[in-house]
């Protein structure tokens, strides 16, 4: 198979200051791989921060790459975790068109794949959904045919399981 | 009590000298007015430039010939941007070089006030690491981060861009300047497992040659280097960056490999079964072509940096490390095997198909470059800018100590080759230093011909006059039909008379019977820089060539009669 698109969880910790995120970007952009999800946000200690990057490109850059990330002298550690070696949510905002007609159907999708309802009105309702990346995937494909009018996606955040921590 | 303050500019000062900085180079503007009136107060000697790209190859030269960083002090805005081609020269070659810059006042930046450009934003690509100083009391912390950083582990630019108000600010006299960089680790013992992998692979091979880099250079692992060749016999070739490391007059050195690198060198890698990487990275110029290049051989590389490991071409054996260290650890695990055959080899390779030029008719590039290398006799600090000329040196110039030879490698920086010998010659006052430029690129930084006369420096520029962009034209010959397109130059200056002008001295060579005579004078000439004009043929090529993209086994050792297919690779 070839790996030319495979897609990549890229987790790091970093030091919290100005022009780290575009460093990392620019790391991205000159190897001509796209950020299909970038999350950041505060560690525990806020003096860092944690960034999970989800990006398709072929492995032998992304190794390249990831040294490159590693000799960014704010960032701390850079690593990619498989989808197994780590656990993974992503959270969504989803807003379909409904009417008298599909209401029911509707809530009964969002039921099985346990949506929250946020938001109601005469013709849309929003719906939060929090899994794996795929969950969301099926969910906005079962509701796709009512007519889903945006999807807002945070992008992928990763969690190491058990004692060991993330991006380290 | 209120304690004894003093401005963050002055503090800066300060903390320079304590890093050991002797002197600075660069051009004041509105915003570095504070830094400037700090140097004012202190005894920090100032080199005043022309030009801030010069500055920067003046501080690059320092660095390279020193091993200490060069620091560079300018204004924002259009002084600021004129760095960055010197910088970006400095991140390609890994050299240590610290940029100040001023800034508007912090409140204005973004907003398109005077002199603002968002410096640090157009650095990031092009420096080891760049910061934006806010907080006055953090100034002294950043500049020594600065210092560390751009000087340890893979050595590289750093820019500070410092705003008016951060430097003009009161902080206390006492404010120390410690930190820590958690995100930034210095690796520099290797990998004990594969430190020994690769001496068995070395003890094993029968035809092996090692290649030395600049990170060799940086690391001074000369004498590192000698003992393994000397206890191994393994025959060394080095990188344009690598000269000098290992002496180019020892009987087993192969001078430098790849597009235009010795025919033996060349000749010996495709024949070799190990070639070991000390602090070169396969650079495009070598490795033309990095998915089969020299496919027979298997690879070690020894580098500081894991970035370079199979970024191009792929190795079996690699270690992470200082090579100084790496190579120290390294001996002790080698065991001498027999190499009798190949040295052989390399010898009649070295005897059959030595470089050559014709020394009858015009005056020709190599000669004049041969002799003085011959009047000099490896003593002297060469600097070279970039095309034909810069080969020929890299040919003909032999370099005898580490640090000895500078050159724009990595970026080939026309306009470099001047200015890096003025940061030269006043890090090593004593020494010879001969800076060999093209026409060309000589007129990119000409005007620090006024720095060189007020410092009195006694460089000797070897000017190369081909009257064109010669290396352009060789390549515009060989694979454009020889359509000459914009490499004419045309309305070049008489050098003689010109020199004059700036107060410094000239000579000309027109002919081959008077090259030693006219060089001769020029080294006995010390009472400040000058120009040795030198007419040399038009229309030379620099032989041997290997085709850009192409493999080391299509060299070419003259002109072919038959068309020239377009290169395949980028330039
Ligand atoms: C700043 C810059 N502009 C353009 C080039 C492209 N270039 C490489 S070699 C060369 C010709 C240099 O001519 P000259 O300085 O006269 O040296 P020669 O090749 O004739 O020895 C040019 C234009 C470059 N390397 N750097």
């Amino acid at each position: 198979m070839s790996d030319f698109q495979k897609r990549h969880n890229i987790s790091l910790y970093v030091e919290n200051k100005p022009g780290v995120t575009i460093r990392i970007a620019l790391v991205f952009a000159r190897r001509g791989y796209n950020i299909e999800s970038f999350v950041g946000s505060p560690a525990q200690d806020s003096r860092y921060s944690r960034i999970n990057i989800e990006a398709t490109g072929d492995s032998q850059t992304l190794h390249l790459m990831l040294e490159q990330l590693n000799r960014l002298v704010d960032v701390i550690h850079a690593r990619e975790y498989s989808d197994e070696d780590v656990i993974q949510k992503e959270l969504a905002l989803i807003k379909v068109r409904c009417d008298n007609n599909s209401r029911t159907e509707i809530l009964q999708i969002s039921d099985a794949f346990k949506c929250r309802n946020v938001d109601i009105s005469d013709t849309t309702m929003t719906f939060q959904v929090t899994g794996k990346s795929s969950k969301i995937d099926a969910v906005s494909k079962m509701l796709d045919k009512y007519g889903v009018l945006e999807v807002v996606r945070t992008g992928k955040l990763l969690i190491a399981r058990g004692e060991e921590e993330t991006s380290w | 009590m209120n304690k004894k303050q003093c401005t963050a500019a002055t503090k800066l000062i300060e903390i320079l000298k304590k890093q050991g900085v002797e002197c600075i180079f660069g051009l004041p503007g509105g915003s570095a007015i504070p830094l400037y009136d700090a140097l004012a107060l202190s005894d920090m000697k100032l080199v005043l430039t022309r030009h801030e790209q010069g500055a920067t190859h003046m501080a690059d030269g320092y660095a390279r010939s020193s091993g200490k960083p060069g620091v560079v002090l300018v204004t924002s805005g259009p002084g600021a941007t004129n760095t960055l081609t010197g910088v970006m020269t400095a991140m390609m070659d890994s050299v240590p070089i610290v940029v100040l810059c001023g800034q508007q006042l912090t409140s204005n930046l973004g907003l398109d006030t005077f002199q603002e450009a968002d410096v640090s934003g157009m650095s990031y690509p092009i420096v080891k690491h760049s910061f934006l100083v806010k907080d006055p009391n953090e100034l002294p912390s950043v500049i020594n981060q600065a210092f560390h950083i751009a000087n340890t582990g893979r050595p590289g630019p750093v820019i500070v861009d410092l705003p008016k108000d951060v430097t003009s600010a009161l902080i206390d006299e006492d404010t120390t300047g410690e930190f820590t960089l958690p995100g930034y680790v210095v690796r520099k013992e290797g990998n004990l497992d594969s430190i020994k992998e690769a001496a068995a692979m070395i003890s094993k091979a029968e035809k092996p040659i090692l290649m030395v880099g600049h990170g060799a250079v940086i690391s001074g692992a000369g004498q590192e280097i000698k003992a393994i060749v000397e206890k191994m016999q393994i025959p060394v070739t080095n990188t344009l960056l690598g000269k000098g490391c290992f002496p180019e007059s020892h009987e087993l050195n192969l001078g430098m490999p790849g597009m235009h690198g010795t025919a033996y060198a060349n000749m010996a890698l495709c024949e070799c079964d190990l070639l070991v990487s000390i602090g070169a990275r396969w650079d495009d110029r070598i490795a033309g072509s990095p998915s089969d290049f020299l496919p027979q051989a298997k690879k070690i590389h020894i580098d500081i940096d894991p970035v370079e490991i199979n970024k191009t071409v792929q190795v079996d054996c690699s270690i992470i490390g200082d090579a100084k260290s790496v190579l120290n650890s390294l001996y002790g695990y080698l065991e001498k095997g027999n190499t009798q055959r190949w040295i052989k080899l390399i010898r009649r390779l070295k005897r059959e198909y030595p470089l050559k030029y014709k020394k009858e008719g015009k005056l020709r590039a190599q000669h004049v470059i041969e002799e003085m290398s011959r009047l000099t006799k490896g003593e002297a600090i060469v600097t070279t800018d970039v095309g034909q000329h810069q080969m020929w040196a890299a040919q003909f110039f032999k370099t005898e100590h580490t640090r000895h030879f500078l050159s724009s490698g990595g970026a080939g920086t026309m306009g470099f080759g001047f200015p890096a010998a003025i940061g030269a010659q006043l890090a090593n006052p004593g020494r010879i230093v001969v800076a060999v430029v093209g026409d060309g690129g000589f007129q990119m930084t000409l005007p620090e011909l006024s720095t060189a006369v007020n410092e009195k420096l006694p460089i000797k520029i070897l000017l190369i006059n081909n009257r064109y962009l010669g290396m352009v034209r060789q390549w515009q010959h060989m694979f454009y039909d020889n359509r000459l397109s914009g490499v004419d130059l045309e309305g070049n200056p008489d050098f003689v008379k010109l020199a004059g002008a700036y107060g410094c001295k000239g000579f000309r060579v027109k002919r081959s019977a008077d090259v030693r005579k006219v060089l001769g004078a020029a080294l006995a000439y010390n009472d400040g820089p000058c120009i040795i004009d030198a007419e040399v043929e038009k229309y030379d090529n620099v032989f041997p060539m290997v085709p850009s993209g192409a493999g080391l086994d299509k060299m070419l050792l003259s002109m072919p009669r038959n068309k020239l297919e377009k290169p395949k690779g980028g330039t």
